[in-house]
């Protein structure tokens, strides 16, 4: 008995639900009627909706300025559109940008996500004095826009020396109360308090049931956590564009907002700078799409 | 086995290492080694804890809460961007000096009416769009994927795309309104319609994680309440309006004060929307929000002291909507 419960990373908790506390798939209210053709054709305008302006930035972005300039505007891809992400990978700093930000972001999502997961283990699973008002703390910070703050954090910058270095942007991006709420919730159904007890009983210590017994029961909602606080610290853009700029350090955000500058600009270009800047995430979702999906879902049952 | 607990075996587990003590006895070191495991122990169990969720609270601190307070110190005083350690105390002067400005005032009632604009019906159509992806559909995964991926864009794309597609002369939409008969409205120097432009944006980028989040919610409301409103008679509207709205409430709230932060805070959009009138929000300052109005403050005319009231002043103004919010909910709740 002892030794299966003291080496969980090779037999894992079993894959907790999918489905929410509410119990299994036939508990799922009001999903039981069939879509008629009335809702097929809603769901078909919001899709072309949902497409339309990224599908035609990349039409935009296959023109040129002249074409951009004359009515009807460009239904179809021109021939443009290899040399604009070219210029805008090469003149507009694109690839040092994309990049950066995927520093950024990477070195965000895994810190916020490992702090996340033993912050809410601790919310979730152990007793201590306070632990209620810390927790309400923390969803309280939640309701804090973070633009109510930067005036300071930019004081910090400056004083630390720190502008236009990736530094700035990762600090402030590492405070994430959603993600320790998030991994409260998850860990409360999907790790089960006997599994603790039955390490505890084994002499681990609670580093160890972290390591052993936390980890690998949170391991599906650590990857989607991951992959929210990545789009999040990606699509991030005023705290970036206060603090880099497009010749020291830019992140996608800061370099994309650049390229719009100036009296005559390169529509096209433009547009090829935000393609570029757009497709990694899109590339991100269309293939763990589902499991962002998911995740979003997953949070919001119990938010 | 045993290597495994040498770090914090409880008591009952001492093994039977050598004692630590030279030439001590057996038996008086074992029981001292044993009450050292089972301090380690209790020690662990109480701080470990802490220890957790340490890290999240010292880092709010440092870049959470410290500034947040510190704002509110720096709106005391004249700061110039240039030097911002450099502070000089002026009282409230910060704060009279922005209520007596007609462009905060310009700024406060743009924000609260693209916020509107934007906020209502993006959640309705989110409602409606949950409802039909709560039927049984074919090919459901692939439409919550699709509505998600404006989420998925950056407000600077979509913005820079948005502009293209609002331009007065060429842009798409104009166009189309010209081809069924229709004048043509310049989506940026008038009032109304920039702040429907920026506002559409918004409502891109975010009516699809809504439902996302309504869908959720709607799919953990137990089958049985519809089936006994069924018994009862009641129309596929009125199980919506009676069973599906009352069983939403919290989550429709959740989005609601959700919503209203993302408004209140709109800076991207509205700047991007005219890069090159930039911080002041159109020629007019017609599309101008509390966000862009910091900006324009703190880093176009170099006073963050003046920066930091215009945040604080947001700041209550929140406190103010949620607990009006609250309020609100609370009636709500009892009147039901």
């Amino acid at each position: 008995m002892t030794t299966t419960l003291t080496k969980p990373p090779a037999e894992p908790v079993p894959e907790p639900p999918r489905r929410g506390r509410r119990g299994p798939k036939s508990a799922r209210a009001g999903g039981q009627m069939h879509a008629g053709p009335v809702a097929y054709i809603i769901l078909a305008l919001f899709t072309i909706g949902s497409l339309f302006p990224l599908v035609w930035t990349a039409i935009a972005a296959s023109r040129d300025n002249q074409r951009l300039a004359q009515t009807p505007p460009p239904f179809w891809f021109g021939g443009n559109l290899l040399d604009k992400i070219e210029i805008a990978w090469t003149d507009a700093n694109m690839g040092e940008a994309i990049l950066n930000t995927t520093i950024v972001a990477g070195i965000s999502a895994v810190t916020v996500v490992f702090l996340s997961t033993i912050a809410g283990f601790a919310f979730a699973k152990l007793k201590f004095r306070g632990r209620n008002a810390l927790m309400l703390i923390v969803v309280g910070t939640m309701m804090i826009p973070p633009q109510l703050s930067i005036i300071p954090l930019y004081m910090m910058v400056a004083k630390l020396d720190w502008t236009d270095q990736l530094q700035a942007v990762i600090f402030p991006s590492l405070v994430s109360a959603f993600g320790v709420f998030f991994m409260r919730q998850y860990l409360l159904q999907a790790l089960p308090d006997e599994i603790i007890e039955a390490a505890r009983v084994d002499g681990a210590s609670s580093w160890r049931v972290v390591w052993h017994v936390v980890f690998p029961a949170a391991r599906p909602a650590m990857a989607v956590l991951g992959m929210l606080i990545f789009v999040q610290v990606w699509n991030d853009f005023l705290w970036p564009f206060l603090v880099l700029t497009q010749n020291g350090n830019p992140t996608v955000q800061v370099a994309v907002a650049g390229l719009g500058r100036g009296f005559t600009p390169d529509q096209a270009l433009i547009m090829g700078g935000a393609l570029l800047g757009t497709l990694p995430l899109l590339l991100v979702f269309a293939i763990f799409g589902k499991q962002i999906v998911g995740g979003i879902m997953q949070g919001a049952v119990k938010g | 086995m045993t290597t495994r607990h040498d770090t914090a075996a409880p008591p009952s587990k001492g093994g039977a290492a050598p004692g630590r003590g030279p030439g001590a006895p057996a038996s008086p070191g074992e029981a001292r080694k044993r009450a050292r495991l089972s301090r380690r122990w209790q020690r662990d169990l109480r701080w470990s804890p802490y220890a957790f969720v340490s890290p999240f609270f010292l880092l709010f601190a440092a870049f959470g809460l410290f500034p947040l307070i510190y704002t509110g110190w720096a709106s005391l005083h004249t700061v110039e961007l240039t030097a911002p350690t450099d502070m000089e105390w002026t009282g409230l002067d910060n704060f009279t000096r922005i209520f007596d400005d007609e462009f905060f005032w310009n700024a406060a009632q743009n924000t609260l009416t693209i916020g509107i604009i934007s906020t209502v019906p993006q959640l309705l159509m989110a409602m409606g769009l949950a409802h039909i992806l709560n039927y049984k559909l074919r090919g459901s995964t692939f439409y919550r994927v699709v509505m998600l991926a404006p989420y998925a864009t950056s407000i600077a794309a979509a913005s820079l795309v948005f502009v293209l597609l609002f331009g007065r002369d060429y842009g798409m939409i104009n166009w189309t309104l010209d081809l069924v008969g229709l004048d043509k409205i310049d989506w940026q120097s008038d009032k109304w319609p920039s702040q429907i432009a920026v506002s559409s944006i918004v409502i891109w980028r975010w009516t699809g994680y809504n439902a996302l989040i309504y869908l959720a919610a709607m799919q953990a409301i137990p089958q049985d309440l519809y089936e006994s409103a069924a018994l009862d008679g009641a129309s596929r509207w009125r199980q919506f309006i009676h069973v599906t709205l009352p069983q939403l409430r919290p989550t429709i709230l959740f989005t609601v004060v959700v919503s209203t932060i993302g408004a209140s805070q709109l800076f991207g959009e509205p700047l991007l929307f005219d890069a090159n009138k930039g911080a002041s929000g159109g020629s007019q300052h017609q599309f101008q929000t509390l966000g862009l109005y910091l900006y324009e403050q703190g880093w176009v005319n170099q006073h963050l002291g003046r920066a930091s009231a215009i945040a604080w002043t947001m700041f209550l103004i929140l406190i103010v909507i949620g607990i009006v919010n609250y309020v609100i909910s609370r009636r709500l709740r009892a009147s039901s």
